[in-house]
């Protein structure tokens, strides 16, 4: 009846573009409401989705809390911490693979496979599972699709570790509008630009990262001097450490080696989990840990655990003097320390970040959010809402060519301002030759063996000519995304020259199409089903609404061509009901919305008057 | 709005004169009205081309400010667009006056190196010595600077690649002695 107003959607709206910070431990979606970002709570009410993907023998992954629950009960068919993976190929994470119960395919070199109940999965696949749970937390929330994001990075991450990413948002059917440093989205949600020339420290230890970023505010715009970082430190760690010695201290007790039942490993390791969470604000506490009917309870202190972690907190301070001496400022020259990540939580951590930089860190926002709520500023700067805003970064790494013998030619520095751009000009050695194969590295050591593949570009169809007269220039442009892009042009002809890029780690173009087309159709079908079942409970409401006035006294007052307009608008409607359009649902629900109008009027008066004659009346 | 690729000249990309005594506070300030102007950020709606030749004119700018605003790196800049060759020349970057007290600073540093306590001590000495050396070069750089800002002449311009090689050379020492030191 015509007592809700029904928001039809608009075609033509700009898309809506969510922050998103794909988080190893936990996820977030946020977005630009009005003039503040707002985190998008999910169906349980909390905005944190553990970064946790169960798959189940039958059916669809199980994602976030539940999957969380999984990891106990199926601890062989549970993936976390995925995001160590990313970008990855096995040799770079042997010690990651120690600790995972994960089962590893064979062909895992330069992408890492997970197999799990015979299929395989790549950690872009796993992140998209966490992404297309947000995107749907998301629609759910604002009531329209959402298929545009941003999502954030550790700023030390890789040209692989961000073009993984990248792909699971292809495959999650999300189109990735920008990759943003998450240190970096930290300091737009601190909103710190309001001081004139300042200079800000945002020091973000999360799950599996640490990054340190040194920026300089000026009205508006934040400029990023330097960043620094390890993609393999970070709250996992501390967890890894205490769960070794808990799973040490077990053995001794109980006489029994657990190390290699993963029910017993996955609930000792939550145990030793909560009482690190406790140590942040308690002085001491207990690991409570009961399995097969036998209980170990184990006192700890934070003096023990800070004993414990204090190398891998110390780890973290190199990176912070580096990255003062790239940004060339020193602690005295640092207006504003930030802190970012859950395991800036623990004391000792901020003790340290404290005697560092002599400033007493900014905590206001909660570390678990700041990031996604900077990732929905930056969505905001590209849809257009924000307009005083714009964030100036870096690349971390320095990208160089391979050259004889194996040593590397620098083209882009690190800490330089993305998008940054190098030109070389290549040429043929022997007679006739046809291609060129350059390989791009990325790292701050002189040698190839000491820096990271990149990919190897092949430049195809060189005109044959004798050795040295060919001119080839290619342009290397590292994009604002820190992702790398090539092009090449032969000078001679001015024509554009084919470029052929093996990328040494992660997916190839095609297999993402291919986990795209596998996953779009499901995607797409899934929101069209959750929009109709919606419209489909809306006139539900109606209906029953309708159904109740035509037993009232004065149904009976409205004209033959009224009732029969009302009959025709509920036939209309039950049609489109059965079908599978959300739109034609919606129409048929307002023609008939108009259709009641005026019999709504007169039953509200009805009730108007006889509440004045005191009498009581059945709703 | 944002129109068509920058020019390729570093100076006219700011919309200043050639000149190797920047302001680099008003450098700056171009540089981010710029960035405001051709950040590939500011046109991602609009896709496509226009995003294209922003990121490509946003990347030449970026180049710009690191080169400009770094005077070592802005002198170089203007050297090679004058036709010097920038390279080092190897022996002919030591400083004359200074061979001795190099040679002597080598030694000391291998021998710091083996862990030698005396020798660290005269590392450090040494240190101290070559790091107010690189402070009386820049200094005379600056004056250089003004000079051929006044007076566009090659000769001044010689000079200054000589200077600049020096100081390369003398900041090669400085980092390894620092190095040493750790």
């Amino acid at each position: 009846m015509s007592l809700f107003q029904i928001d039809f959607g608009n075609e033509d709206k700009p898309h809506k573009v969510v922050g998103i910070d794909l988080g190893t431990t936990n996820s977030l979606v946020a977005f630009m409401d009005l003039t503040a970002p707002k985190v998008i709570p999910g169906t349980d009410g909390s905005p944190l989705v553990p970064s946790v993907v169960s798959i189940p023998e039958h059916g669809e992954p199980i994602v976030g809390a539940l999957a969380v629950k999984r990891l106990i009960t199926h601890p062989d068919r549970t993936i976390y911490s995925v995001k160590r993976l990313m970008g990855r190929g096995v040799s770079d994470v042997q010690d990651e693979l120690k600790l995972f119960p994960f089962q590893i395919a064979a062909g895992s070199e330069s992408v890492i496979q997970l197999s799990l109940g015979g299929k395989r999965f790549t950690p872009s696949g796993i992140s998209a599972h966490v992404l297309r749970q947000l995107k749907r937390n998301a629609e759910a929330y604002l009531g329209e699709p959402v298929d545009h994001a941003v999502i954030t990075v550790p700023a030390y991450f890789n040209d692989a570790q961000r073009q993984a990413t990248k792909d699971a948002g292809r495959i999650a059917g999300i189109q990735v509008m920008r990759l943003v440093n998450e240190p970096t989205a930290a300091a737009l949600a601190y909103g710190l630009d309001k001081r004139e020339n300042g200079i800000v420290a945002v020091y973000d230890l999360g799950g599996g990262t640490f990054d340190i970023s040194i920026l300089k505010l000026h009205d508006g715009i934040f400029e990023v001097l330097a960043t620094n970082g390890d993609t393999h430190l970070g709250g996992d760690d501390f967890d890894n450490l205490l769960l070794r010695v808990a799973l040490e201290d077990v053995a001794a007790e109980w006489g029994m080696d657990l190390s290699g039942d993963q029910v017993a490993v996955q609930t000792l390791r939550r145990a030793v989990i909560d009482a690190k969470h406790q140590l942040s604000t308690l002085a001491v506490t207990t690991i409570a840990f009961h399995y097969q009917g036998r209980s170990y309870r184990r006192e700890l202190t934070r003096d023990s655990l800070e004993k414990l972690i204090a190398p891998i907190v110390n780890r973290t301070l190199g990176p912070c003097r580096e990255c003062m001496a790239d940004a060339g400022v020193t602690p005295e020259e640092i207006d504003e320390v930030v802190l970012v990540g859950g395991s800036t939580r623990i004391p000792m951590v901020r003790q340290a970040v404290r005697a560092l930089f002599k400033a007493e860190p900014h905590t206001e926002l909660n570390p678990d959010e700041v990031v996604a709520l900077g990732a929905a500023v930056q969505a905001g700067i590209l849809s257009g809402h924000v307009h005083d805003k714009l964030l100036l970064d870096v690349t971390p790494l320095s990208l160089g060519i391979e050259t004889m013998g194996g040593v590397i030619s620098k083209l882009v520095h690190r800490n330089s301002t993305i998008p940054a751009t190098a030109s070389e000009t290549f040429t043929t050695a022997i007679d006739g030759q046809r291609n060129v194969l350059i390989h791009v590295v990325q790292g701050e050591r002189e040698m190839v063996r000491d820096c990271r593949s990149l990919a190897r570009f092949d430049l195809k169809d060189i005109d044959p000519l004798p050795a040295g007269m060919a001119k080839i220039e290619v342009r290397f442009l590292i994009d604002a995304n820190g992702i790398l892009n090539v092009t090449a042009k032969d000078l001679r002809t001015g024509k554009e020259q084919t470029v052929e890029v093996k990328p040494s780690y992660g997916l190839s173009d095609e297999q993402v199409e291919a986990m795209i087309l596998e996953s779009f159709a499901k995607a797409e079908e899934d929101f069209n089903e959750r929009q109709v079942r919606e419209a489909r409970v809306e006139a539900d409401r109606i209906l029953n609404a309708v159904d109740k006035a035509k037993g009232d006294d004065v149904y009976m007052e409205l004209s033959d061509e009224e009732r029969a307009l009302v009959d025709n608008s509920i036939a209309e409607l039950l049609l489109a009901y059965h079908g599978e359009n959300h739109h034609l649902i919606l129409d048929k629900l307002e023609a008939l919305n108009k259709a009641t109008m005026k019999l709504a009027e007169m039953m509200m008066n009805t009730a108007v008057r006889s509440a004045l004659k005191g009498t009581k009346i059945d709703a | 709005m944002f129109s068509g690729p920058p020019p390729s000249d570093y100076f006219a990309i700011f919309g200043i004169e050639k000149k190797l005594a920047l302001d680099v506070e008003d450098l700056q300030r171009r540089f981010y009205a710029n960035s405001r102007e051709w950040h590939p950020d500011r046109h991602a709606r609009a896709g496509g081309e226009q995003l294209a030749s922003a990121e490509a004119a946003s990347a030449t700018l970026n180049d710009a400010w690191r080169v400009l605003r770094d005077p070592v790196a802005r002198a170089e800049y203007v050297l090679k667009g004058e036709g010097f060759d920038i390279g080092e020349q190897r022996g002919r970057d030591v400083p004359p006056e200074l061979l001795e007290e190099i040679f002597e600073l080598n030694i000391a540093l291998e021998e710091a190196r083996d862990g030698n306590a005396a020798a660290k001590a005269e590392v450090a000495r040494a240190l101290a010595k070559f790091e107010g050396l690189l402070g009386v070069l820049d200094s005379q750089r600056d004056r250089i600077f003004i000079e051929y800002d006044a007076a566009a002449d090659r000769e001044i311009l010689a000079s200054l690649r000589t200077l600049l090689n020096r100081r390369k050379y003398l900041q090669n020492l400085v980092r390894a002695a620092r190095a040493a030191l750790v």
